[in-house]
């Protein structure tokens, strides 16, 4: 059985079809992309499978399950954690803060056990102080962790919203444009980073513009456009594509990372 | 949340301030607070019955308004908390009236309706954000006025209910007056441990981003519904001890303007400091009552006054404190941030 099954997704705003009949299956312990020019739906597809959108027909399925119409809270629950496109994190507190407080997940004592400091309760917090140190040493914020969040330099904000995502521990992580706005070397520091969180047995579907990166990266890539699925295969399959090269009208072979 | 450094030989005692969540100095703070509230003021104003009164009024005052603190902890301006302190005022009034319950049993019944009603008012209405959430909390004071004025027999309509029972042991202004301070201690307790625990994190990660927490998995409607309610029990509460301080309740006695007026304090207070509506409260009702001898004068110097706070200060009275301690604080502060890669500095 897939981790995560795509099933039949449709997605209309009104007259606008945002997707159009898109299904496909993501594995335990691979890393997909979904690419496509812009406007061709991937976002929208995104907050589908998160559960944050609704899609008009069609299902998500997890593990075998639907997760189609649950609230995004018990998405994550499941194991269904997404990072958002801009630097989206808790911009006043402290790098460590927005960690600890993502652990939210992990909480083992009761509200009232919380409200009391109940020796469980107590231990948790411990627990997520060092947890949330690791995850930061882990992704390079070590060294700025008592920073204000709002004060770190963008390169690092990503890395912060990945590290909040990483701290609930997910079975898929699903990232949002994670190398937009970056430059060479910091793609390159990316890649691995994306690397290195399948290492850890996280499974990663991700949505991105970046062809080189995707390329790299991919051990299956899904190419949308206009809503519709018109590829699916290895990186490169899809270089090869005739349907592929046309939908991106044209472009030269660099940017599809040949 | 932050661990602190501290010389090892002190934390064995700091231990336990550190699981309420404060700190050595805030710890000396609060004591001195306490000492000046529970001796030195009955001490010198003990037979004083119009100060005492009006300490009494401006503690109670300030019990409702740190409601109003924990919902603007998860971002939401709550002009409601009149309409939960009537609720509570209420229960109390027709419970000890008519049923000749104790107030005993009256106060903490009353903040449980109290939080009760908000959890389900707020359920639907927390959906709502900024102004909006604004406006309809302004509504819901004026609606549960109508209610309790059209309420019959049941809430004596206009003329309200009189002659509540006073709390049995307490029947002197200096009664009164340590019995507000000690409930304005506990609140403050309360909502201390609230906003320093795990669950103040969860509020303070809605306020900054309710989509985000839901990413993470925070059940956001819940702790939504949370905040509320213990903002409304908080207000039910304060509005059972008015009802047993001034023995009587009317649907006039708790209208927009109070509403707006627990939120000001916190406003004016600053929001990011538990004790800031208790100062906003204490500053803004005795400032008014110092302004006395304006005379014809008094609201509108007090109207002038409060602009200039907003002005100077737009992140409360509490923030001079803050801005004091950054100033002598960055040099240690530099230091203890050695370990930091070297890259760009926090300030």
């Amino acid at each position: 059985m897939s981790l995560l099954q795509v099933d039949d997704v449709s997605k209309r705003f009104g007259g606008l079809v945002a997707i159009d009949r898109v299904s496909f299956e993501v594995e335990t312990g691979e890393i997909v992309s979904v690419i496509g020019p812009n406007g061709a739906g991937k976002s929208t597809l995104f907050k589908v499978i998160t559960s944050f959108l609704k899609p008009t027909a069609g299902q998500v399925l997890f593990e075998g399950a639907p997760i189609t119409g649950l609230q995004p809270h018990i998405v994550a629950r499941r194991g269904v954690v997404r990072t958002f496109q801009e630097s989206t994190i808790f911009k006043e507190m402290t790098a460590l803060e927005n960690v600890v407080v993502a652990h939210h997940l992990r909480v083992r004592a009761g509200t009232p056990g919380i409200y009391f400091a109940t020796p469980t309760a107590r231990a948790d917090e411990r627990r997520f102080q060092d947890s949330a140190a690791g995850i930061l040493e882990y992704l390079g914020l070590g060294g700025v962790k008592h920073m204000p969040a709002r004060n770190l330099p963008h390169g690092y904000l990503r890395a912060l919203g990945i590290a909040l995502a990483l701290a609930t521990e997910p079975r898929l992580l699903l990232l949002d444009e994670p190398f937009a706005g970056m430059n060479t070397e910091e793609k390159e520091r990316a890649v691995e980073m994306v690397r290195g969180i399948r290492e850890r047995g996280v499974t990663v579907l991700l949505v991105e513009h970046d062809m080189p990166s995707v390329m790299r990266i991919s051990d299956r890539i899904v190419v949308l456009n206009f809503g519709r699925k018109i590829a699916e295969g290895g990186p490169d399959q899809i270089r090869r594509d005739p349907t592929v090269i046309e939908a991106y009208l044209g472009r030269e072979d660099e940017e599809l990372g040949a | 949340m932050q661990s602190v450094r501290r010389p090892a030989a002190a934390t064995a005692e700091l231990s336990a301030l550190a699981r309420l969540g404060l700190t050595p100095a805030g710890a000396v703070w609060i004591t001195l607070l306490v000492l000046i509230a529970l001796v030195a003021v009955p001490v010198a104003l003990g037979n004083q019955p119009y100060f005492l009164n009006v300490l009494t009024n401006t503690s109670a005052l300030a019990f409702i308004s740190l409601g109003v603190w924990v919902t603007f902890s998860i971002g939401r301006i709550n002009i409601a908390q009149g309409a939960f302190a009537m609720i509570g005022g209420y229960t109390t009034a027709i419970l000890s009236t008519r049923y000749g319950l104790s107030f005993w049993l009256c106060l903490p019944l009353s903040a449980l309706i109290a939080a009760g009603v908000g959890a389900l008012i707020g359920w639907p209405i927390l959906r709502l954000r900024g102004v909006y959430f604004a406006m309809i909390t302004l509504s819901l004071t004026e609606a549960v006025r109508l209610a309790f004025l059209n309420g019959g027999e049941f809430t004596q309509g206009a003329t309200g209910i009189v002659n509540i029972p006073r709390p049995a042991g307490i029947d002197s202004p200096l009664a009164f007056y340590l019995f507000a301070v000690v409930l304005l201690l506990l609140g403050l307790l309360a909502v201390w441990r609230l906003s320093t625990s795990r669950i103040g994190w969860v509020f303070r990660s809605l306020r900054l981003n309710e989509e985000l927490a839901s990413s993470i998995g925070i059940d956001i409607a819940r702790y939504r519904v949370l905040a509320f309610a213990f903002s409304c029990g908080l207000g039910g509460l304060g509005g059972a001890f008015f009802a047993a301080f001034l023995q009587n309740i009317y649907p006039a006695s708790y209208s927009v303007i109070d509403s707006v007026n627990f939120m000001l304090y916190c406003f004016l207070g600053g929001l990011d400091f538990v004790l800031g509506p208790v100062v906003g409260a204490f500053v803004l009702v005795i400032g008014f009552e110092i302004l006395h001898g304006l005379q014809q004068y008094q609201s509108l110097m007090y109207g002038v006054l409060m602009i200039g706070v907003i002005l100077w200060l737009p992140n409360g009275i509490l923030s001079l404190r803050l801005r004091t301690r950054a100033a002598a604080g960055s040099d240690a502060e530099v230091a203890a941030s050695s370990d930091a890669a070297p890259g760009p500095t926090a300030r």
